[in-house]
């Protein structure tokens, strides 16, 4: 197996891996991000290389403005985001369009087909169209570290931000890539000021406008030639127009049908895709999600096919696209019915305590992104709504204004600590302003937990790991006038429900900040904890414990025969136990047994 | 001589180590001089959910993901999780299975019970079932967090590796004070199952 080269220069990356490789072999200095899955792990490998500097952002509209202050000093540098970051970015990524760049800007977009771990499954190359910005789409870890070389010599020559799109089968697949040396770019640090490049008054950015227009022309043209851009010919009886994973679909599905490979998802060149059509029988589009590229080539007046048979909701395989080209199904073994096993909030969770009181309450939970969304599904089943980061302050006060005295005292907004940095202060500033009610629940664990323990503003440590200083969260909502600001621990139940209820039926803005930390941050793992345990002889089987859905908590079903030779009455269908490797301690369910039958279990 | 080829399908719970246990045969691959891709996702999926590995090994790989009735090899750390993604496996395919029990939340909360007939069911699939006891050999070694490298060393006997492959890419994944216990746990689970 000569084709691979010495081990040391090769290797296994995923496709975030390979982009933090490839920022770093093009010497770029400055990253920030927000954390989105797919996207994470972009910054996280990318701030271990020496010699950059990589931050968290609060958000992705401050990422991108801090890789674009960046690009105006002279040095390449790097925001990433998931899809929906760049809604949240999109405005100053419009106007870098126009300002072009000084050192090379890249934007990573990590878009999320089959939506894994999203609200939405939006194909960012309709922003590549609308910012008039060129994208990149690798079809796999090798072509990631290369594109994202590529994307700052682009950036550089044609003075324009690049966007590198990936999907979560780039991002999170991994495969064989060849590491390089970094080079640079072959100038110096330094702003040079020049307003009519970078003050975008209306008078400037008309003239910008211009040299937009311009620009797409001239990359139109490198798209013809852009070796990204391949015919790989086969039989002509079949050709296939692919980009990005879908790429590597086809090749399984269709090894000798032509292929035209597309590596630039905008501009796309027009007479390439012309020369391949000519030269087979069939075309088809095969792209995941919307018809960007099909709508292209048919506006060419291409017949193809595309989306009439080629699925527009989810991700391909490349058993979908054999099926959809040859159009016959595949026969395979029904998926087995079993119980169903959707993620659920941790054991020692301390949103489950908060959302178990919650319930109790019977209130309108507007909700938010993060882990505590899962608090949506059975048993909790407290939350009511959730639509972006952020969106659960502003729902809860819309709410509030639709019902009137109708709703007084029944909607609370949860929102968790980084989501809250993200973009719930202005909510909050809002609520205050406009004279609401609402009550917002403010989740601090500590950490940006849902995509794998972020640090953030509030937890006192950068993405290097200095030390730093923490966002005071009561000072904060009070100094955004919010009179009534507590602080509860929800792991104590009892607490957390008596002044939930004092506070929602409050008439004025109220801030509840439930404190403790994620159960996964290594400090509190490390912490000497109780175990817990359900004394089986005085477990009557009333599910109270149950209720919580902590996946420590497991239920042993009884028949009639069990019951009674465990010692209980024959009609009790069971007891409950707590798995010890699985119990993390957190002493929320003690005090729901009335029968006080979970104790801490002795050595 | 020809590169084998092959597709492997891990199913487990999360936190039950399946992407290190990926990992580590990714890396033995790519020691040994394959091509090979694997594909999983993170995030929302990982919250004590099921967690698959699209893993892919030979000459040259295009496609991350395993098509349904293709894969060669099935390796479920969780029983239920063998059968939720039994359609993988080709016909003939072989599964490595761990008998732990992890009850998915509506068996914990007690609205239905776990499956008594999983291997039976898995027994229908394919007669090439091997059943382990990964957790009490891990447990045996006092060393629970162990279940993956036991359910390697046991998979082990159906891929197309020599055994220092594994050894290597241990030492190659993990950090130095960890590696003799994972080599142990993977020795402990290849003596699970005779060669085949």
């Amino acid at each position: 197996m000569s084709v691979l080269a010495k081990k040391e220069e090769i290797r296994l990356l995923s496709g975030n891996e390979a982009i933090a490789r490839g920022a770093f072999e093009a010497g770029v200095k400055v990253a920030s991000a927000y954390p989105g899955t797919p996207s994470t792990e972009i910054l996280e490998n990318f701030v271990r290389f020496e010699g950059v500097y990589a931050e968290w952002a609060p958000n992705e509209k401050v990422a991108a403005e801090v890789a674009i202050g960046a690009s105006m000093g002279g040095v390449r540098a790097l925001a990433a985001m998931k899809h929906v970051g760049v809604n949240v970015a999109a405005d100053p990524i419009f106007t870098a369009s126009y300002t072009g760049v000084r050192g090379g800007l890249v934007i990573v977009t990590a878009d999320d087909p089959e939506l894994h771990s999203s609200q939405n499954e939006q194909d960012n190359r309709h922003y590549a169209v609308a910012a008039k910005i060129p994208m990149l789409e690798p079809s796999d870890s090798s072509e990631a570290k290369e594109f994202t070389r590529l994307a700052y010599e682009l950036s550089e020559k044609y003075d324009t931000p690049v966007f590198l799109r990936t999907t979560t089968r780039i991002s999170h697949a991994k495969g064989v890539v060849r590491l390089d040396e970094p080079s640079g770019p072959a100038f110096a640090p330094g702003f040079t000021p020049d307003p009519s490049k970078w003050v975008m008054l209306p008078v400037n950015a008309k003239r910008r406008h211009v040299l937009v227009e311009e620009r797409t022309k001239a990359l139109r043209e490198f798209a013809e030639t852009f070796d990204g851009n391949r015919i790989e010919w086969g039989e002509k009886s079949l050709g296939i127009v692919t980009s990005g994973v879908s790429y590597q679909y086809v090749k399984e599905a269709f090894p000798e049908a032509s292929v035209l490979k597309i590596g630039l998802a905008w501009p796309l060149p027009e007479r390439l895709i012309r020369e391949f059509a000519a030269g087979v029988s069939r075309v088809v589009v095969v792209e995941e999600l919307d018809p960007h590229i099909e709508t292209h080539v048919k506006a060419l007046g291409i017949p193809a096919q595309g989306k009439e048979i080629i699925p527009i909701v989810g991700e391909l395989d490349p058993r979908i696209v054999r099926q959809a080209i040859t159009g016959e199904a595949i026969p395979v073994r029904a998926p087995e019915s079993v119980p169903p096993r959707p993620p659920n909030l941790c054991p020692g969770c301390p949103h489950r305590g908060l959302f178990f009181s919650l319930k109790k309450l019977k209130v309108t939970v507007t909700g938010d992104i993060g882990c505590y969304t899962l608090a949506a599904l059975p048993p909790l089943g407290a939350m009511d709504s959730c639509i972006c980061m952020g969106a659960s302050i502003g729902n809860a006060h819309g709410m509030e204004k639709a019902l009137g005295a109708e709703g007084a005292g029944k909607v609370v907004a949860v929102i968790g600590d980084s989501t809250f940095l993200h973009s719930g202060i202005t909510g909050v500033m809002n609520i205050v302003y406009n004279r609401g009610a609402s009550t917002v629940i403010l989740l601090d664990n500590d950490i940006t937990a849902m995509t794998g323990a972020q640090e953030n503003p509030a937890t006192g440590k950068t993405l290097h790991g200095e030390p730093t200083r923490r966002v005071d969260f009561p000072a904060l909502c009070r100094a955004l006038g919010v009179e009534h600001v507590y602080t509860v621990n929800p792991h104590d139940m009892e607490q957390t429900e008596k002044v939930l209820r004092r506070e929602v039926a409050r008439p004025e803005p109220s801030v509840i900040i439930t404190k403790a930390p994620c159960a996964l941050l290594p400090e509190h793992r490390r912490k000497k904890r109780p175990v817990y345990e359900v004394i089986a002889e005085l477990c009557t089987g009333c599910k109270a414990c149950s209720r919580l859905g902590c996946p420590a908590i497991e239920w042993v079903p009884f028949t009639p025969e069990e019951a009674s030779a465990a010692g209980k009455k024959p009609t009790q269908k069971g007891m409950a136990r707590i798995n010890p490797l699985l119990c993390d301690g957190c002493n929320q369910c003690p005090p729901l047994c009335k029968f006080q039958a979970i104790l801490e279990r002795k050595p | 001589m020809s590169v084998p080829k092959g597709d492997v399908f891990l199913a487990g719970v999360g936190g039950q180590g399946t992407l290190l246990a990926s990992e580590v045969l990714c890396e033995a691959f790519l020691l040994s001089g394959f091509d090979v891709k694997k594909s999983e996702v993170h995030g929302m999926a990982q919250r004590g959910g099921a967690v698959t590995t699209h893993l892919r090994f030979g000459p040259k790989v295009y496609s991350p993901l395993i098509e349904p009735g293709k894969a060669d090899l099935l390796i479920a750390f969780e029983k239920v999780e063998a059968l939720r993604f039994a359609h993988y496996l080709r016909p003939g395919g072989a599964m490595v299975v761990n008998a732990q029990e992890i009850f998915p939340p509506s068996v914990g909360t007690g609205q239905e019970r776990y499956p008594q007939d999983v291997v039976e069911r898995l027994r229908a699939v394919t007669d090439r079932l091997h059943m382990v006891d990964a957790f009490a050999t891990a447990l045996s070694m006092h060393e629970v967090r162990a279940v993956n490298m036991v359910m390697v060393g046991a998979a082990s006997h159906f891929l197309p590796l020599p055994e220092n492959a594994y050894e290597e890419a241990l030492k190659a994944r993990l950090p130095g004070k960890l590696v003799a216990v994972n080599v142990q746990a993977f020795h402990a689970g290849r003596a699970l199952l005779q060669p085949t």
